[in-house]
């Protein structure tokens, strides 16, 4: 399989301030620089503590993304009833003609 | 530059040579949800379809739909790929309102499919298309842009999202970059959507309603100087969602980027939005700086590794391949390419075979869906599929024409009291009294009349002018309101006359 590289490898490489400013503008979150000196360090802390996970597996320990050996876990393909519209749009903070009302993305268009 | 600028086509592609990838994206047909039991039908009321796990409430916990796998390792294998031992969902992460979880479950390195291929047939000869992969995920929530005049998201207040959707199976099929369709590739293009769309329409595993979105197609293409030259820049346009716009599609972009290129200009890496009604693609976001999904594997659900147990028990329930069958059938209906093509456009070889199965033959029954049928299913915004008229109803009227019981000015009538619920075209006939007159006593009669108010006309005849004929014939059809049958008029005048 000649896939893109191992997405496990970005999460692993300790996080600059750059990147912070980055993530922040595709979630839509303001940050002051003050914030970012702030935050920066203490996600690289993070980051740095999580990978320390790699150094104690050896080569033979392959990667896990569960911690139960199980697979192939499925349900029939069967409905079952769904929540009722104004369960759903209980924690909206805004609804309109029962949808979710959400500020307009700019530079998207889907 | 705007976009207006465009380098003509042919000068396009004498001096560049394009490369296309085609990602299409199908919405299976399962009645349940991806990873939860919602139902998925469409067009129903907002957000009535959803529960905590599609809205992605904290705890709740997906998982997945069987026969979605089923599915989407069917479509893997008809498109002759590799099912893989060990496959996993990841987590897409992104920040946008159509999903409310941050992310979309799809599947990264480890998809269920990989490495196929599939045989397109492009006016009269084969041309192969390489397949990197088919792999599942779920469908996103739809938006609707409010405050704008347009519908889109220039000029909106705000949006408003409905989840009915998010959560749907959804199988993406990636090509490998199709290389050497020249001057061809928008119909390259065109041919592989319609191909896929008759193969999983073969499979069961989807409605393929183009015009649904059930099943889209989004275009890459760059161009480059040579077929020796590295790959350049691509585009990659969203929102293509009928066979023409495929097309259109891929030739609007091979001139857009013919033009950036001979400004000098470099194409640049984006997502494009394809607009129907002017036939033109407009910048979306630009993946240069946008794009950071940060995949992982998907810790809620399970690793899927299909026993090849049951990849051969799912082998075993694919139909005959699309391609093969096409060829086979297109023989016995004996279409020309032509035909064959504007049979698949139209969706309609199945209705076709149908019809001809019910004892139509193959020409009447090509004359109906894709004249009568197609132009009242278009002017009711309908599929073939969806008219009210069922093949074998098709060919009872194609019978009744082939009795003589009605002209083809009738049968349309006919054709308009079933599709109005009139009931069997027979039904019809006697409830509107639409029969032609056979009765050769009461033909014969108006025959006479006619004779008889036209005697110079019937002078010319008795002297061997038989062309004179089409008057009095003319005159007893319209005694007779059209329901007679012009050939037998003829023959009782020239008997009665000679």
């Amino acid at each position: 399989m000649t896939g893109p590289g191992s997405p496990a490898q970005a999460v692993t490489s300790p996080i600059t301030r750059d990147e912070v400013l980055r993530l922040a503008q595709l979630a839509r979150i303001d940050l002051t620089d003050a914030e970012l000196d702030h935050l920066a360090p203490q996600l690289a802390v993070i980051v740095e503590s999580v990978a320390a996970v790699s150094s104690v597996a050896a080569d033979d320990v392959p990667p896990s993304s569960h911690a139960l050996p199980l697979q192939n876990v499925f349900r029939e393909d069967e409905t079952r009833p769904s929540l009722a519209p104004e369960e759903v749009l209980r924690g909206a903070p805004e609804s309109e003609q029962q949808r979710f009302s959400v500020p307009r993305i700019l530079g998207e268009d889907a | 530059m705007t976009t207006t600028e465009l380098v003509a086509y042919d000068d396009a592609v004498a001096r560049y040579d394009p490369v296309m990838g085609l990602e299409v994206h199908v919405e299976l047909s399962t009645v349940s949800k991806m990873f939860c039991g919602c139902a998925t039908v469409f067009g129903a009321e907002p957000n009535t379809q959803t529960c905590p796990v599609c809205l992605g409430l904290p705890g709740a916990l997906p998982v997945t739909n069987k026969k979605a796998v089923e599915s989407a390792i069917r479509i893997g294998l008809a498109l002759n790929c590799e099912i893989a031992e060990w496959s996993r969902f990841a987590r897409k992460n992104y920040f946008y309102p159509d999903m409310p979880k941050n992310f979309q479950t799809s599947q990264y390195d480890e998809p269920i499919a990989f490495g196929g291929h599939t045989d397109v047939v492009v006016d009269g000869s084969t041309v192969r298309v390489e397949i990197e992969r088919a792999h599942m995920e779920e469908d996103t929530g739809k938006s609707l842009h409010v405050g704008g005049t347009t519908g889109r998201i220039h000029g909106a207040s705000h949006s408003l999202v409905d989840y009915n959707r998010a959560g749907i199976p959804l199988v993406e099929i990636v090509t490998r970059p199709i290389e050497g369709a020249g001057a061809n590739a928008p119909a390259v293009a065109r041919a592989y959507v319609a191909h896929l769309r008759e193969l999983l329409r073969g499979l069961s595993v989807s409605d393929v309603r183009m015009d649904q979105g059930s099943l889209r197609c989004d275009v890459n293409l760059s161009l480059r100087s040579s077929p020796q030259a590295p790959l350049g820049t691509r585009s990659e346009t969203k929102n293509v969602n009928s066979l023409r716009s495929v097309e259109r599609a891929v030739r609007h972009e091979i001139s857009r980027q013919a033009a950036l290129l001979d400004a000098g200009q470099r194409v640049v890496q984006e997502t494009r939005h394809w607009h129907e009604d002017t036939g033109m693609t407009t910048s979306g976001r630009s993946k240069e700086q946008a794009e950071d999904y940060r995949y992982f594997p998907e810790p809620d659900l399970l690793p899927i590794a299909p026993e090849r147990d049951w990849v051969d028990e799912l082998r075993a329930t694919l139909p005959e391949l699309a391609a093969v069958r096409r060829a086979r059938v297109q023989i016995e209906l004996g279409f020309t390419d032509l035909e064959m093509r504007d049979v698949l456009g139209a969706g309609a070889l199945p209705l076709i075979e149908a019809t001809v199965a019910a004892g139509a033959s193959p020409a009447s029954a090509r004359k109906w869906w894709l004249s009568e049928l197609a132009r009242r299913a278009n002017d009711a915004g309908m599929t073939l599929e969806d008219l009210p008229i069922t093949p074998a109803q098709v060919a009872g009227v194609q019978a009744l024409v082939d009795a003589g019981h009605v002209n083809d000015k009738l049968a349309r009538q006919v054709l308009d009291g079933v599709l109005a619920g009139e009931g069997e075209p027979e039904e019809v006939v006697a409830a509107r009294g639409l029969g032609v007159v056979s009765d050769d006593t009461a033909l014969s009669a108006a025959v006479d009349r006619a004779i008889e108010a036209n005697p110079d006309v019937a002078a010319k005849i008795r002297a061997g002018k038989a062309a004179a004929a089409g008057a009095l014939i003319g005159a007893v059809m319209k005694e007779m309101r059209g329901q007679a049958d012009a050939g037998r008029v003829r023959e009782l005048v020239i008997e009665k006359l000679t």
